[in-house]
């Protein structure tokens, strides 16, 4: 509940809830049960002119299955494809697993609020990542790079629990190489012995944060459930006020857009509301985490 | 709006004469309680009747519908052929369910499928005088300024018809020689006391001023868990809700497995799997945690987004909940009034 404006739906049809025919470019496994899909409207002037923002997500469909929402992992700053980083672990995406590249695919929207980006820029940027918490905070993480020039400190903490298990490994060791912002990886356990970076949990990296200005940063946390709450704890000792902290969240949905119930949590719905919210938004509504 | 008069006794007349707008639907009876019906014959409609067990929402809303049909060519939008109908018989609380129902699926993205239906529909309302059930006078939705295209009043020999849209004009000029346009000082007399005579019989009277900072206070409280105890989670409250609208989405295959259908049907927040998600994290795992949705949702998170609850009275979950739970019980329970759970 960040942002107050509404994403348009579909520009392509005047029924919100037609899917559109997208075709699978490339797909390949980040870790045993986790799959990157890279996905193009099948109409190219479609592809093009495609635009979201991060934190958003869209609608797959697979026509005698259903429809499922997942969160972009791409960001629009590099246009004509969407990312999905999705976990086999329901009927759609166990059935989606079986789809290969040059499979036509429906997705529909993009949906919901996104990160309030116009807030966020000319601020310091905290981003903490754990296991597939990367899924919608990988779109914020390379939108920021494609326009670092916009943002102030960048720091980016990501936890696995294993090193086969920490998602875009490769990406993220490159990214570690840059100089234009702090990236600090960490493991669990370790059983190769052959991770070079920090052991831990993530919360173990916060204190190689330095010189972030809290008053003037907007911080941002996804990934399992017992993670929110020490890592929330982590950005108030940092003082970093409580609508600066925003946190992506799931919910069932049928729609995206506000009519079929399931993701009502008091008076908003996530597909429309969320899914980002700020840390007070949690505490003064019920239920929300 | 303006108003007309139509004797009492030309009213099956009137009605017959709608269906040159199209298809009439009423109330009829059924056994000891009322469903609507397609009138065949006018003398059929039961005037009498207070609620339908099912409200008016299915004909926007029908329990299950195809919403595309998909090939190998994509997907397809599968419109069912909706004619030209009337309604006939909404009470006021039913109307303003259908008012509540139009914010939510014409407002921000509309639903081609509600829209399409409810553009074929004329509304045409019915007064009534409560029952022991009804508490729409607590929800202020015991009469109507909107949301209908004629509104009938009994007043006594005769009716008062408000005209309330520019297709309510074209009906009445169905048959336009029924109608007499001369509103007299008795007249409106009448109606004023049919008023008093219709607000003095509600048993049901609640200030629902402040609920949902009640609802609020009371978001820990034991009768969530109370009523939890002997709910029986079958989701009836919400098939009879005027307001009540989730729906889940299923494909459905044809045999040959390569096409199918992607079909809508009702859903409620009180089936077990409502709330949950791939990996079978359940957000809404407790029966209690549902119900307190359920209540939630019409008496303080509607309030919050548009000012009114969306309960309006119509009293069906007091009539159909087979253990006894329902708005007055639970607005009992939360105001601190003695409730035998």
């Amino acid at each position: 509940m960040t942002d107050n404006s509404r994403i348009a739906a579909s520009a392509s049809s005047a029924n919100p809830f037609m899917p559109e025919q997208m075709r699978i470019v490339r797909r390949y496994d980040l870790t045993s049960d986790v799959r990157f899909f890279q996905v193009r409207p099948v109409d190219m002037e479609r592809a093009l002119s495609l635009d979201y923002k991060p934190g958003q997500f869209m609608m797959v469909s697979l026509a005698g299955v259903g429809e499922a929402p997942f969160s972009i992992s791409s960001t629009p700053s590099r246009p004509g494809m969407l990312e999905f980083c999705i976990r086999e672990a329901g009927r759609l995406t166990g059935e989606l697993f079986k789809y290969k590249e040059n499979s036509i695919i429906g997705v529909r929207g993009p949906y919901g609020n996104g990160f309030p980006l116009e807030k966020m820029i000319g601020h310091d940027i905290l981003i903490v990542v754990g296991g597939l918490g990367v899924a919608p905070l990988r779109s914020l993480l390379l939108y920021i790079l494609d326009n670092r020039d916009k943002f102030g400190k960048f720091y980016v903490l990501h936890g696995a629990r294993t090193p086969a298990e920490m998602l875009f490994r490769k990406e993220f060791f490159e990214i570690k190489e840059r100089d234009d912002l702090d990236c600090l990886l960490t493991v669990d356990n370790d059983p190769t012995s052959q991770w070079p970076f920090s052991k831990g949990v993530v919360t173990d990296l916060f204190p190689k944060i330095k010189e972030l200005d809290p008053d003037n940063t907007f911080a941002t946390v996804c990934g399992p459930p017992v993670m929110y709450k020490f890592v929330v704890a982590e950005f108030l000792k940092l003082g970093i006020p409580k609508h600066q902290i925003l946190m992506t969240l799931e919910r069932r949905m049928h729609c995206g857009i506000g009519k079929c119930g399931h993701c009502a949590i008091g008076s908003i719905y996530t597909c429309l509301d969320g899914p980002v919210f700020s840390y007070w938004d949690v505490l003064h509504m019920k239920d929300l985490i | 709006m303006k108003a007309l008069k139509l004797k009492r006794e030309d009213l099956y007349v009137y009605l017959e004469s709608l269906k040159s707008y199209g298809e009439l639907w009423g109330p009829v009876g059924r056994g000891e309680k009322y469903a609507y019906a397609k009138l065949d014959n006018v003398r059929d409609v039961a005037l009498q009747a207070l609620r339908t067990i099912i409200p008016p929402k299915k004909f926007f809303v029908p329990p299950r519908f195809n919403m595309f049909r998909y090939s190998d060519g994509g997907y397809t939008e599968t419109f069912e052929d909706v004619k030209p109908r009337v309604l006939f018989g909404l009470h006021p609380c039913d109307i303003h369910g259908l008012m509540i129902l139009d914010e939510l699926f014409l407002e921000r993205f509309p639903d081609p499928y509600y829209q399409k239906r409810r553009e074929a529909t004329a509304i045409i309302g019915l007064s009534c005088i409560p029952d022991d059930k009804c508490m729409a006078r607590s929800t202020n939705t015991h009469a109507v300024e909107g949301g209908f295209d004629l509104a009938f009043n009994e007043l006594g020999d005769e009716y008062l018809v408000w005209v309330g849209s520019s297709l309510g004009d074209d009906l009445v000029r169905l048959n336009l020689d029924l109608f007499n346009e001369e509103i007299d000082a008795q007249n409106l007399q009448k109606y004023l006391e049919w008023r008093r005579k219709r607000d003095s019989r509600y048993k049901l009277n609640f200030d629902l001023t402040g609920m949902p900072d009640i609802m609020e206070l009371s978001w820990d409280a034991d009768l969530w868990q109370e009523f939890a105890d002997k709910c029986l989670a079958c989701g009836a409250c919400s098939m009879v809700c005027p307001t009540c609208n989730c729906y889940n989405i299923r494909d459905v295959s044809d045999l040959s497995l390569e096409s199918g259908v992607r079909e809508r049907h009702w859903d409620s927040c009180m089936n077990k799997e409502y709330a949950m998600v791939a990996g079978g994290h359940n957000f809404r795992e407790a029966r209690a945690e549902r119900l307190k949705l359920y209540y939630t949702h019409k008496l303080k998170a509607f309030i919050t987004e548009y000012g009114k609850p969306s309960c309006v009275g119509c009293g069906r979950c007091i009539d159909t909940c087979p253990v006894n739970i329902n708005v007055a019980e639970v607005i009992r329970a939360l105001k601190g009034q003695e409730v035998k759970v």
